[in-house]
């Protein structure tokens, strides 16, 4: 009875504490000094939300980068993230993987002479983790580089470039690998104009 | 594996050992002053920590035996769980739910609720979709703190039981949970949340937002009071994620940076409680070796998951895509895997997180390789030893330890001794109670799951990964863990069947190590002779692998050969 009155007293107290004060004062804190990022990463243009620098958004365009593929639904949900969860000896991957590397063999090889399966990095036919992996590995944005330019009409340099600058590289050069963020590429290529 | 990933193991493991060392000495300190900032300028501190023990009853100079202890601490665990189910059922009608999440039905508050009670956080549910911002911060949040601190107030009476000699009790419960509050989790779960929301973490009230694509299409992205949540996540070895893909989700993780300091976060406190356990009993070198035998099993897993995983699945290799690493990627099997991650952060992520009770991840275990995806699964049967859970960890490794010295003892035909405390059959029946109930409950659960039709329904993987997903998650909630080969779907059977694991695999080896320490307590120190087992020694830590390694690892054995091993045999 004494552990009843003493437990319910302690859940009270504690909930008060640790379930409103202290979220409430690190959300004042994370507002004030790093109010970007404690509200999504997200992208404006012209006033108007396109997005988060955290989220993968679907491209479908041949004028743009695309993303790796999401399992989420409808893909890249970033209100529902979740893996593909296939197992390692499963069908459905396999054909998952042959599917995504037969559509990007259409997309890019006529840019690419040559491209084989060979050369398609595996980022490029996996899911994420989150579904919304806003990154693509160097390789995959170096694959893709040929199609945009010819598509934009721009010189590959300018494109290979564009990829450089939105690469976000380890952190502290150390931490991590680097990635190629899309969104923020495909959107540095729109405000240089071209289609 | 690259020279650039190994750097990164390399350097976490000494960031871990440079931080979890004082941390260790500190936290002795914590437990072991009762005037601990009583005086000087932290004084007000002392001031509230009095008010606390006035408003819930307590003398703090008061302590308990261990029977007393441990049903307060049941009587804490029931009542909290109550409230944390209620608030499930009722989040639809109540505030601070701005995206209008509807009530919880009842099998799955029931399972969430023992959940997150438990330290387990297994999780049936997506957060981000299912829970409101009330239910996260005030209801799982708040667990996530509570859990980890009952577990190191329970380790810190153990550890008092075997520091003292001729005693009849080992602390007061509410003193012990008030400071692994306040003076260990809170500051800690500050720094990391300020760190997070740097990198970029979400913090805020506001409800979803929604992005108007660069194709025309609109994108709905979740967020809330995430950073607070995630840092005690990490800390306290809960694991439950705001999100449904966990710390893959770049608004848990965003940056290189944000997972090393969450990986850091997974294993600091199990490190730092085995340099406070030598601090406290004054047996700083036996230690150092209990230390050196979780480091080596923790390097093992990695060994293991990491070559597997760059190796790449089956299905992958076959395919003909280019898994090797360099040239702008790190390869592999990047199934279910953040590109920003790679496969060495992922790799050390699942090893610790399986290794400490933590159950986070940072990118999905049912992807892995039959051999990356073993290593977890039998890190977990292990029973969460290597460093473990907060406060369960070490004490889960006494019962190794209790039963390395009593085979030790065997051995040389001497009456077995650790730390100066003779070690007989009521302490041995304590630590194999401990040590071997969950095994056993894990191998019954499962084998009463895949008989079953009820059991059946939740496999998602067909087949032999249909097996593995099974054992895993009884494996996974039995041992407090959370993390899940996350196709394993709900049904009513499992999450009731998976309460009943999480309860029992909390609280059997719970109130074994409070008897143990009881039992402890009461004896008196044998001075240390020529024929005494030295436990201060590089021998003791290869016995203590040793003994892991048959204990459990044995148990494991036919299971692992149903699943993982036929998986890679396969094709």
């Amino acid at each position: 009875m004494r552990n009843l009155v003493s437990s319910a007293i302690a859940i009270v107290v504690i909930t008060a504490v640790f379930g409103f004060a202290y979220p409430v004062v690190m959300t004042a804190f994370g507002q004030a000094a790093f109010n970007e990022q404690a509200n999504g990463s997200l992208i404006k243009v012209n006033g108007r939300v396109v997005g988060s620098k955290l989220a993968a958004q679907e491209f479908t365009g041949k004028q743009y980068f695309h993303e790796r593929p999401s399992a989420t639904s409808p893909a890249y949900n970033a209100g529902g993230t979740t893996f593909a969860n296939l197992g390692p000896t499963s069908t459905e991957l396999a054909k998952n993987v042959k599917a995504a590397a037969d559509a990007i063999l259409k997309l890019e090889g006529p840019y690419n002479p040559g491209l084989t399966i060979h050369r398609i990095p595996v980022d490029a036919v996996t899911t994420s983790g989150s579904g919304i992996d806003p990154d693509i590995s160097p390789a995959y944005a170096a694959l893709q580089s040929r199609r945009v330019a010819a598509v934009r009409h721009l010189p590959l340099a300018t494109v290979q470039t564009l990829i450089t600058r939105n690469t976000d590289g380890r952190s502290w050069g150390f931490f991590g690998e680097p990635g190629v963020n899309v969104l923020e590429l495909n959107l540095a290529l729109d405000k240089l104009g071209g289609k | 594996m690259s020279g650039q990933g190994v750097g990164q193991i390399l350097v976490y493991s000494l960031v871990l050992v440079a931080l979890s060392y004082p941390l260790g000495v500190y936290m002795a300190r914590v437990y072991m002053e009762s005037a601990f900032a009583a005086r000087g300028r932290l004084r007000w501190l002392g001031a509230v920590e009095r008010g606390f023990y006035r408003a819930v009853r307590t003398d703090r100079t008061k302590e308990q035996d261990w029977k007393s202890y441990g049903a307060t601490v049941l009587v804490f665990s029931v009542l909290f769980w109550g409230v944390l189910y209620a608030i499930q059922r009722a989040q639809g009608h109540l505030f601070l739910n701005p995206d209008g999440m509807k009530d919880v039905p009842s099998h799955l508050s029931l399972n969430t609720a023992v959940s997150f009670v438990t330290n387990t956080n297994w999780q049936y549910y997506g957060g981000e979709s299912t829970m409101s911002y009330l239910t996260q911060m005030a209801g799982l949040a708040v667990q996530n703190f509570v859990s980890a601190a009952v577990g190191m107030a329970v380790l810190a009476a153990m550890v008092r039981g075997i520091a003292r000699r001729s005693a009849g009790t080992l602390g007061n419960f509410w003193v012990d949970l008030y400071r692994s509050l306040v003076y260990i989790l809170l500051p800690l779960a500050i720094v990391v949340a300020a760190i997070l929301m740097w990198q970029g973490v979400p913090q805020t009230f506001s409800g979803h937002a929604t992005a108007h694509t660069l194709q025309g299409a609109t994108q709905t992205i979740a967020r809330g009071p995430v950073a607070s949540q995630i840092a005690i996540k990490q800390l306290g070895t809960n694991g439950g994620g705001f999100y449904n893909s966990n710390s893959a989700v770049p608004f848990e993780n965003p940056t290189g940076l944000s997972n090393f300091v969450e990986m850091l976060a997974i294993l600091l406190i199990p490190a730092a409680q085995v340099f406070m356990f030598g601090r406290m009993v004054l047996a700083r070198r036996h230690a150092w070796m209990v230390f050196a035998a979780m480091f080596v099993v923790f390097a093992i897993g990695i060994g293991i998951n990491l070559p597997a995983e760059q190796h790449g699945s089956q299905v992958l290799r076959n395919s003909g895509v280019n898994i090797t690493m360099g040239h702008g990627q790190s390869g592999g099997n990047l199934a279910d895997k953040e590109v920003r991650f790679g496969l060495a952060n992922t790799a050390t992520w699942t090893v610790a997180t399986s290794d400490a009770s933590n159950g986070s991840v940072n990118g999905g275990f049912d992807a892995n390789t039959p051999a990356g995806g073993a290593v977890p699964l039998v890190n977990l049967f292990l029973g969460e030893v290597i460093f473990g859970g907060v406060g369960s960890g070490l004490y889960g490794m006494f019962f190794y330890i209790v039963i390395a010295v009593f085979v030790a003892g065997l051995m040389v035909g001497r009456t077995p001794e650790w730390l100066g405390k003779k070690i007989e059959a009521r302490e041995i029946k304590y630590a194999a109670l401990g040590a071997l109930f969950v095994p056993t409950m894990v191998l019954a659960m499962t084998a009463l799951s895949i008989v079953t039709r009820s059991g059946l329904a939740s496999i998602y993987n067909h087949g032999v990964h249909g097996f593995t997903e099974t054992l895993y998650a009884y494996d996974s909630q039995g041992n407090n863990n959370g993390s899940a080969f996350a196709g394993f779907e709900l049904t009513s059977f499992s999450a009731y069947l998976g309460a009943i694991a999480m309860l029992l695999g909390r609280f059997v080896p719970m109130f074994a190590a409070l008897a143990l320490g009881g039992a402890l307590a009461k004896k008196k120190i044998v001075p240390a002779s020529a024929g005494t087992f030295r436990t201060d020694g590089p021998t003791f830590a290869v016995l203590l692998v040793g003994v892991i390694a048959l204990t459990a690892g044995l148990m494991i054995f036919p299971a692992l050969t149903l699943g993982p091993v036929v998986e890679g045999l396969m094709h």
